[in-house]
């Protein structure tokens, strides 16, 4: 059977979120199991150890390797203080005396005879990990952290840049494929994830910079704008940790692009709930897909659970708990990813040269066909919704939800 | 025991692909008889490599009507054999189906990636960075005592890195021993933890100086899984890398590859050891070069990552560019390049967010392919840039060895040099091979002969193929058993030959002769800043004498005739008159990109049977 490519992307309306927060070393878990907790509550903490700052104290005394615990005036375990003299030698009957102070202050880690070395650790950078998402602690994880899960609406994007942040969701503009509207990106933007429909240009960009705004999320953008924006052209498709002043997601792809219709009548009929949005995407093995996260709170609790949308925008019953293992989403895992082609299903054209177009299939010829490169490929034919239809590439359409 | 084996299935099990093929001997000689693949399941929700084989291999399945698969594993033994496509003239020697012998690659879940240290950066560390191309890894990174980090700097990347494995080299016989124990410190300081399977020991090799060995372990202490091995440089003039490289592979298939998902499995159906996949490609193309007494340069351009591969002198080199490709690197194609260096390859006007607008679409959906003839071309320019830089790393480590004593002359003192020279002397290059999709699916070969003559730039007369499907990592893990049947599938049904071309190096005045070509096809002139295009079909051979105009060199010097036995290929003799190093004009520069791809029959928005008469008329 003939299958569409699909991004793999999840809309959900309501679907259980299970997200693993962990420190990155082993620290102290600070929940406990079924706890309820706000989207800034600590999870776990941990003392980062400091620096180490190795000290050459054979070489700066003049000494064998082998000798240099002889001449240590601290030992191993104890705190010394920037400037501190660690070690000495004297000479002639104790006239004369060189010494060796410690660069850093911290504690004495390590005295090696082998290469007359000392290690001076520095104090430790305290860390903390929040929950990120309300909900409540599913488990913990001794030592690590905790997997808080949450009944929310799950909204991935396609890229996205900037970290983890929270905010009121506000939608700001009329319909998916309009523009960001930039009185609302000036106005009341002040910690809200704003949601455009087909894109935000430069200048409103600066204007939700300039407002304080904690995201933007937006059907796509121009890349000279995304330069712009983060101040350099992004080279690896590794992203979440640029210095941005918002988080901003797209959902649909460079270019201006309407936002699909069910991503933004959801978003929309989410307006005024606290979202957790995180731009981190890694488009390599393992893929990380930008994301919005709305949880849904108490009344959720009322309807039934787990249900998502089809590739037709239609809820339906997801069979599985969304679960962001070691917050990497899997692409294939969901719901949607690997939708069938049919004739009538609607599909986004994803390259030139009716890139970002809405169509409908209307034939799935079995043969392969030569396209204007000559190549010979699988095609879908398509109904342009303009009166025109169009051969395409199979690999060239996405099966879009509503 | 192999003499008896007349199927083999090979796979390679790439990041996102599993590739399998299927050999059988016919009329006494070794075929590819079908080609299936399937994504490749190391990752959720199968994580199982032994999925994507299968599915591959049932591709090989469907194709052919014989049965590879059964019972949930691969049907390998050595009374395995022909299906009913043994029908295709082959002795029914067995029955049942199923291969006689079975090997594989890997490169899946991003490959081997190995962290280098050494003591001086542009020798010890980088002969072990050598040393772990040579063995298949993506080297992540090398450290060095000399390197410019902080030792906290250095302490926090290895923290961060998470490698497959570590080789540390440093010190030759003699030298050096502190510089060996720092680096040994910052190792035990970092405390590594491996990228797969949590709570086992980082494989560690140390190669370098032996008198270092014990105090090394000492402050390694059980941290890490310590392996010694012999000085991969124990003088300064040589390098000993075999041991390093043996040790590697050893560990790759013991520890890496034991914890990878599924991979138990695999290594009891392969019928010889799992390679890495550029290992085993790098074999095939040691024995290219051997085979033809050719220095060889072969390239694989991916979507992640563009591997290139040289023999010069019998000198073996890979280097990995890990961020260069075309489709999730072609980003970092745009940043390396910048867009100006992409635009000039465009023989057409682009607007400046049209184009990233394209290139940024394609990172995020990869696996969309060019519809338009101007898609097509934007990344055929993206790939010239991808091999431009990627021959350009290559390059830079593929070098004599530095550090060694050199005698030099009055004019040497007044040269900039580093004190080592490439090996890559593109003059003495006999022949290109390039692979990855860009090339080997590229609509028309000539487009391929095109994209390699514009990023490599040869010199005087160079073969040039590309790989028909990518089958050379499956062969180069064959030829570790079975060498005649890898060399003979690789030279019959591998390569396709695309021609020759013969380059002129130097500059002339656009329009004027540069070079004269007389062929058993008659006389060419090719003036200056032009291509030509002389017929010349694959299995042909032809005797040629190239003269070029004065300042032009062609290979026997500035402005001297050379004479020389050329092969064909499917697209013919290319005639390089453009000069060395090739300039692109700023006036004017769409229109004569346009020329060169429809002298070579190369346009795609020119029909296919309208450019060849028009090659032919003008030859």
């Amino acid at each position: 059977m003939p299958t569409a490519y699909t991004s793999g992307l999840t809309i959900t309306a309501d679907t259980v979120v299970r997200k693993e927060r962990l420190l990155p070393i082993a620290g102290e878990v600070l929940v406990s199991q079924g706890q309820q907790v706000e989207a800034e509550t600590p999870v776990a903490r941990a003392m980062r150890p400091g620096n180490l700052t190795t000290v050459k104290v054979s070489e700066r005394l003049g000494v064998d390797p082998g000798d240099v615990p002889g001449t240590m005036l601290k030992s191993q375990g104890e705190a010394v203080e920037a400037g501190a003299v660690i070690a000495e030698t004297r000479t002639l009957f104790g006239l004369f005396h060189n010494t060796c102070e410690s660069p850093v202050g911290g504690v004495i880690e390590h005295i090696s005879r082998l290469s007359g070395y000392v290690g001076i650790r520095e104090a430790p950078v305290p860390l903390q990990v929040p929950a990120h998402v309300a909900g409540r602690v599913e488990r913990v994880i001794e030592g690590q952290g905790a997997v808080v899960e949450s009944r929310a609406a799950l909204v991935q994007g396609i890229f996205g840049v900037g970290g983890e942040r929270r905010g009121v969701l506000r939608v700001a503009a009329r319909a998916p494929d309009a523009p960001l509207d930039l009185s609302v990106a000036r106005d009341g933007a002040r910690g809200a994830v704003l949601v455009g429909g087909a894109t935000a240009d430069r200048e409103l960009l600066t204007a939700a910079a300039q407002a304080g705004a904690a995201g933007v999320v937006v059907g796509g953008i121009d890349d000279v704008d995304l330069r712009a924006f983060v101040g350099y052209d992004i080279g690896v498709a590794v992203t979440g940790q640029e210095r941005v002043p918002f988080t901003l997601i797209i959902t649909e792809g460079f270019g201006e692009v309407a936002m699909a219709p069910a991503t933004f009548e959801l978003l929309a009929s989410l307006a005024g709930k606290q979202a957790s949005i995180d731009g981190a995407t890694q488009i390599r093995a393992g893929v990380i897909r930008p994301e919005i996260v709305v949880p849904l709170g108490e009344e959720a609790a009322a309807t039934a659970p787990h249900t998502a949308r089809d590739p037709f925008g239609k809820l339906r019953a997801c069979p599985e708990p969304f679960d962001f293992a070691q917050d990497k989403l899997r692409e294939g895992a969901s719901l949607g990813a690997r939708s069938q082609l049919a004739v009538g299903a609607q599909v986004r054209l994803i390259r030139e040269p009716y890139f970002g177009r809405l169509a409908v299939v209307t034939a799935l010829p079995p043969q392969p066909q030569q396209v204007e490169t000559e190549a010979k490929v699988r095609v879908v034919e398509v109904d342009l919704g303009d009166g025109r239809r169009a051969l395409v590439p199979r690999a060239n359409v996405e099966m879009v939800h509503g | 025991m192999t003499d008896s084996v007349d199927t083999i299935l090979a796979t390679d099990c790439g990041s996102t692909t599993t590739k399998a093929i299927l050999i059988r001997r016919v009329d006494g000689h070794f075929r590819l008889i079908a080609r299936g693949e399937a994504p490749t399941t190391v990752e959720a929700p199968f994580d199982d490599v032994t999925v994507g084989v299968l599915n591959a291999a049932s591709e090989v399945e469907e194709l052919t009507g014989d049965a590879f698969v059964g019972d949930g594993r691969l049907k390998v033994g050595p009374r395995a054999g022909n299906g009913p496509s043994a029908s295709l003239g082959l002795p029914l020697a067995y029955a049942g189906g199923g291969a006689g012998l079975y090997v594989s690659t890997s490169s899946a879940g991003g490959g081997l990636q190995m962290l280098v240290t050494g003591v001086v950066k542009n020798m010890t560390a980088e002969s072990a960075q050598r040393a772990a191309l040579g063995a298949g890894a993506i080297v992540i990174d090398v450290l060095a005592v000399d390197d410019g980090r902080e030792d906290h700097e250095k302490i926090g990347r290895i923290r961060n890195l998470r490698p497959d494995m570590i080789l540390m080299s440093g010190g030759t016989e003699g030298g050096t021993i502190s510089h060996l124990l720092d680096m040994a410190e910052i190792l035990h300081a970092a405390a590594p933890k491996p990228r797969l399977g949590r709570g086992f020991q980082l494989p560690v090799i140390y190669a370098g100086n032996t008198e270092a060995r014990q105090e090394v372990a000492e402050i390694l202490g059980d941290a890490v899984k310590l392996t010694c091995v012999d000085n991969l440089r124990p003088v300064l003039e040589r390098e000993n890398l075999g041991p390093a490289r043996a040790a590697i592979h050893q560990l790759f298939l013991e520890h890496v590859m034991a914890q990878a998902p599924g991979y138990d499995k695999l290594l009891d159906w392969t019928s010889a050891p799992v390679m890495a996949t550029p290992a085993a490609v790098g074999d095939m193309v040691k024995l290219a070069a051997a085979a033809g007494d050719l220095n060889v340069l072969a390239v694989d351009i991916g979507g992640a990552t563009t591997d290139v591969f040289s023999v010069f002198g019998g000198q073996f080199t890979r280097t990995v560019s890990a961020n260069l490709g075309m489709s999730y690197s072609v980003s970092n194609v745009l940043a390396e390049a910048g867009l100006a260096g992409i635009a000039r390859w465009i023989p057409f006007e682009v607007e400046e967010s049209d184009l990233r607008n394209r290139l940024r679409n394609k990172m995020i959906r990869p696996t969309t392919i060019p519809q338009t003839a101007d898609d097509l071309l934007i990344e055929q320019a993206v790939a010239r840039e991808a091999l431009r830089l990627a021959l350009l790393q290559h390059r830079q480590l593929a070098v004599g060895l530095r550090g060694v004593q050199r005698r030099r002359t009055v004019a040497d003192t007044f040269a900039q040099d580093t004190g080592a020279e490439s090996l890559v002397n593109l003059m003495e290059l006999g022949l290109i091979i390039g692979s990855g999709g860009v090339l080997s699916h590229a609509p028309r070969r000539a487009q391929a002969a095109l994209m390699l003559l514009d990023a490599f730039q040869p010199e005087g007369v160079t073969e040039l193929a590309v790989d028909s499907v990518f089958m050379m990592p499956q062969l180069g893990v064959l030829a570790q058993v079975m060498p005649e049947a890898a060399h003979e599938v690789f030279r019959r049904d591998c390569l396709i030959p695309l021609g020759t071309a013969v380059a002129a190096v130097g500059k002339s005045r656009f329009g004027t002769r540069a070079v004269t070509v007389n062929s058993p096809r008659g006389e060419v002139e090719v003036a200056f800043g032009e291509l030509a295009l002389i017929p010349l079909a694959t299995g042909e051979e032809a005797e040629i004498t190239v003269r070029p105009a004065r300042g032009l060199d062609v290979g026997a010097g500035s402005g001297k005739p050379l004479t020389a036995r050329v092969r064909g290929g499917v697209v013919g003799l290319i005639i390089d008159a453009r000069g060395r190093p090739l300039e692109l004009p700023e006036t004017g520069r769409a229109q004569t990109l346009r020329r060169w791809l429809q002298q070579v029959g190369a346009d795609p928005r020119v029909p296919a049977a309208e450019a060849e008469s028009a090659a032919r008329q003008e030859a």
